[in-house]
């Protein structure tokens, strides 16, 4: 291996890579085969961190970042005046094989620029995914990056080899789409999304009647929006969001603040800050929709388009429905108390094991290690004092603010653990 | 009168050391490892043997009362080596048998409260070696680590490992109790080496040709993927603290 003309493509190509944000080796269940080289059991791991706090768990590079086309917000770019470079299909084996060997990574998401055509593209992706799972006996993580445009055939032998498939959106809006990316067209994306959607679904019925049969792409999907590259608003990009969870069968959906990389004028300018407060809410509102039982319109509509930013939008819920609360710690159901601000699952989960002892009162709460500033002006426990339940919404929200000086800090940080 | 019970350190030696708490119907009972007593002259001392049948009974009866998630608890509360593990553990052994039915969830008790903090540390710590274990390939094909994780993980880590790694002859070796796990290509098997010497001073002879290029491929790539515009020094920190990086090439690379 020339070392040195291997670390110049890298460079390159993992610079080019980054902005896609999933770094997510999580939610696929392979095996050791055959005494062979690898696994993945559910559960990414982090095996190191970025500077800016983010996962790194997968060797992230293009293929090549030579591209036919020109979307505005992309580094790669045809239009773009830069070092283009392309790997080998043996040299990016080689790599994943090496690093994943010294325990650096679980495993590989490989992406392209379009060179020639989509389906040519494709191919080659596919090519060394086959190469690792075939001639390595890698079972490690691989996460393809689905190539707008790429044919139902190509869509279908992808999913026969990576753990997870992905096709970034970007754009959130049809009209943005077409400012920004005149090549592509909405059913670029979304018939590959479509073809991969159906495969898993098939493959997961033959599943439950033949033992053997293979699997297909067994992490599923994600995509990724970009967010404040255009004038979208938070209930634009949520419910498009959610629209790609229920049609498509979204495992994940990443919503990645716009990072200022061109003088182009229809893009915020250079130096313009990357909206990572934004960002922030976005997966907070995500994860209320996919794990706490929240609606989307709970959250975002007409008159309330996007997310407050100095609360989470769990408060933010609740002060527009205090009427609701405050609840009962001792009696309320599961969907309840994940609705009390300031509880997250574990904590829910923690209550309803330890009610079945005794009845709990502040003390117990606080001794199970849960923070309850935000907390207890929404619930009533076995203790006799309680937040008087007469503050205004407002009041509720300045006693809060004024408590957390650093809140952004630690949301911040769970989010960034919720990446995982 | 307090009476302690003193043992060899081992798991085996502290479960029989239970066996006799209840064999002696010792009701203020303290049970410290060798390493760590010093002997006072106001309380009954009773010197432990490590006995298999003895601990064996003990286990079976947690497993019997308990479920396996109390057992867990136990043993990786075991593996805390905190000076205070020896009496959270006797009283959750208490609890345990006093309640006949598991007592894992039961966190409005403080002693189970406690366990259970200190099993989230070590699983963390278990998970951080996983993470941040790195192989250096040896001269004979041997990708070896070494590691010195804060509590006694390692044998925690071997079923990941051999899962993993199953074509690769490995070694990781925990410097500071000096003992390791190596895998021979059929079973991981715990070893003893002398090692420190001879990896620090010569390294050049011990590790292969590639293996620093592959060290500074993986330096480039971590450094490539970052992004400036989003820099989180805290939070980074936060992730990774300080007494980790040693591990890490990608931040620490060990010019030979
Ligand atoms: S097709 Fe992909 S790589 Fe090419 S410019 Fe558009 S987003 Fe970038």
């Amino acid at each position: 291996m020339n070392f040195d003309r291997i670390k110049e493509k890298l460079n390159i190509l993992a610079d080019a890579a980054k902005y896609d944000v999933s770094c997510s080796s999580s939610g696929s269940k392979r095996k050791n085969k055959n005494k062979g080289l690898g696994n993945s059991d559910g559960m990414g791991i982090c095996h190191s961190y970025t500077p800016d706090g983010r996962c790194v768990s997968l060797l992230k590079i293009l293929l090549t970042n030579h591209c036919i086309f020109d979307c505005a917000y992309c580094v790669t770019r045809k239009s773009n005046d830069i070092k283009r470079a392309a790997f080998k299909v043996q040299e990016v084996v080689d790599l994943t094989i090496n690093f994943y060997r010294r325990n650096y990574i679980e495993g590989l998401f490989l992406s392209s620029g379009i060179f020639k055509s989509p389906d040519y593209t494709m191919e080659r992706l596919i090519r060394v995914a086959k190469k690792l799972r075939l001639e390595e006996n890698f079972n490690g993580y691989i996460h393809l990056k689905s190539i707008p445009g790429a044919s139902d055939e190509l869509m279908h032998e992808a999913g026969l080899y990576a753990d997870r498939l992905s096709i970034n959106i970007e754009i959130p809006t049809k009209e943005g789409l077409k400012l920004l990316a005149p090549d592509k067209e909405r059913k670029d994306f979304l018939q590959p999304m479509k073809k991969v959607r159906n495969d898993i679904v098939k493959y997961q019925s033959e599943k439950k009647h033949f033992k053997n049969s293979p699997i297909f792409a067994p992490a599923g999907q994600s995509t990724q929006m970009i967010v404040g590259a255009t004038k979208e608003t938070d209930a634009e990009v949520m419910y498009t969001a959610t629209y790609l969870y229920k049609k498509y069968n979204m495992k994940r959906v990443y919503y990645s603040g716009y990072i200022p990389i061109s003088y182009d004028n229809r893009l915020p300018p250079i130096g313009t800050e990357v909206p990572m407060l934004r960002e922030n809410r976005l997966y907070q509102a995500d994860w209320l929709l996919r794990f706490y039982g929240f609606k989307v319109e709970e959250l975002l509509h007409k008159n309330h388009p996007n997310l407050d930013s100095d609360i989470d939008p769990k408060l933010s819920w609740a002060l527009r429905n205090l009427h609701i609360f405050p609840i009962d710690v001792n009696r309320a159901d599961k969907q309840l108390l994940a609705r009390v601000p300031g509880l997250g699952m574990k904590s829910v989960y923690k209550i309803l094991h330890a009610r079945k002892y005794r009845k709990l009162g502040w003390e117990h709460l606080e001794k199970m290690g849960m923070a309850l500033n935000r907390a207890k002006y929404f619930m009533t426990c076995a203790s006799r004092t309680f937040e008087s339940k007469d503050y205004t919404p407002q009041q509720i929200k300045q006693r809060i603010l004024s408590e957390g000086n650093s809140k952004y800090q630690t949301t911040l940080s769970n989010q960034l653990n919720l990446f995982g | 009168m307090q009476t302690v019970f003193v043992y060899d350190g081992s798991f085996i030696g502290f479960l029989s050391a239970v066996f006799e708490v209840y064999e002696y119907r010792a009701t203020n009972a303290k049970i410290v490892a060798e390493q760590n007593y010093a002997s006072s002259f106001f309380a009954e001392n009773n010197e432990v043997t490590s006995n298999v049948a003895k601990a064996k009974r003990v286990w079976k009866g947690v497993l019997n009362v308990g479920e396996s998630q109390d057992a867990r608890l136990i043993y990786r509360g075991f593996l805390s080596e905190l000076p205070d593990m020896e009496k959270v553990l006797l009283a959750y052994i208490r609890l345990l048998f006093d309640a006949r039915k598991s007592i894992a969830k039961n966190f409005s008790e403080p002693e189970i409260m406690r366990l259970s903090q200190i099993n989230k540390k070590i699983g963390r710590e278990k998970h951080r070696m996983e993470a941040f274990v790195r192989f250096r390939k040896t001269k004979d094909q041997i990708y070896f680590s070494t590691i010195s994780p804060d509590f006694n993980v390692l044998p925690l880590l071997e079923k990941h490992f051999t899962k993993r790694y199953a074509d690769q002859l490995w070694c990781i070796y925990d410097v500071s109790r000096n003992y390791g796990i190596y895998y021979d290509l059929k079973k991981p098997e715990m070893v003893h080496l002398d090692l420190p010497t001879q990896i620090l001073n010569s390294p050049e002879s011990i590790f292969s040709e590639e293996e620093l290029d592959y060290q500074k491929l993986w330096k480039n790539y971590f450094e490539s993927t970052n992004i400036a515009a989003r820099a989180n020094r805290k939070l980074h920190e936060q992730h990774v603290p300080k007494r980790y990086w040693k591990y890490l090439s990608e931040k620490y690379l060990l010019e030979w």
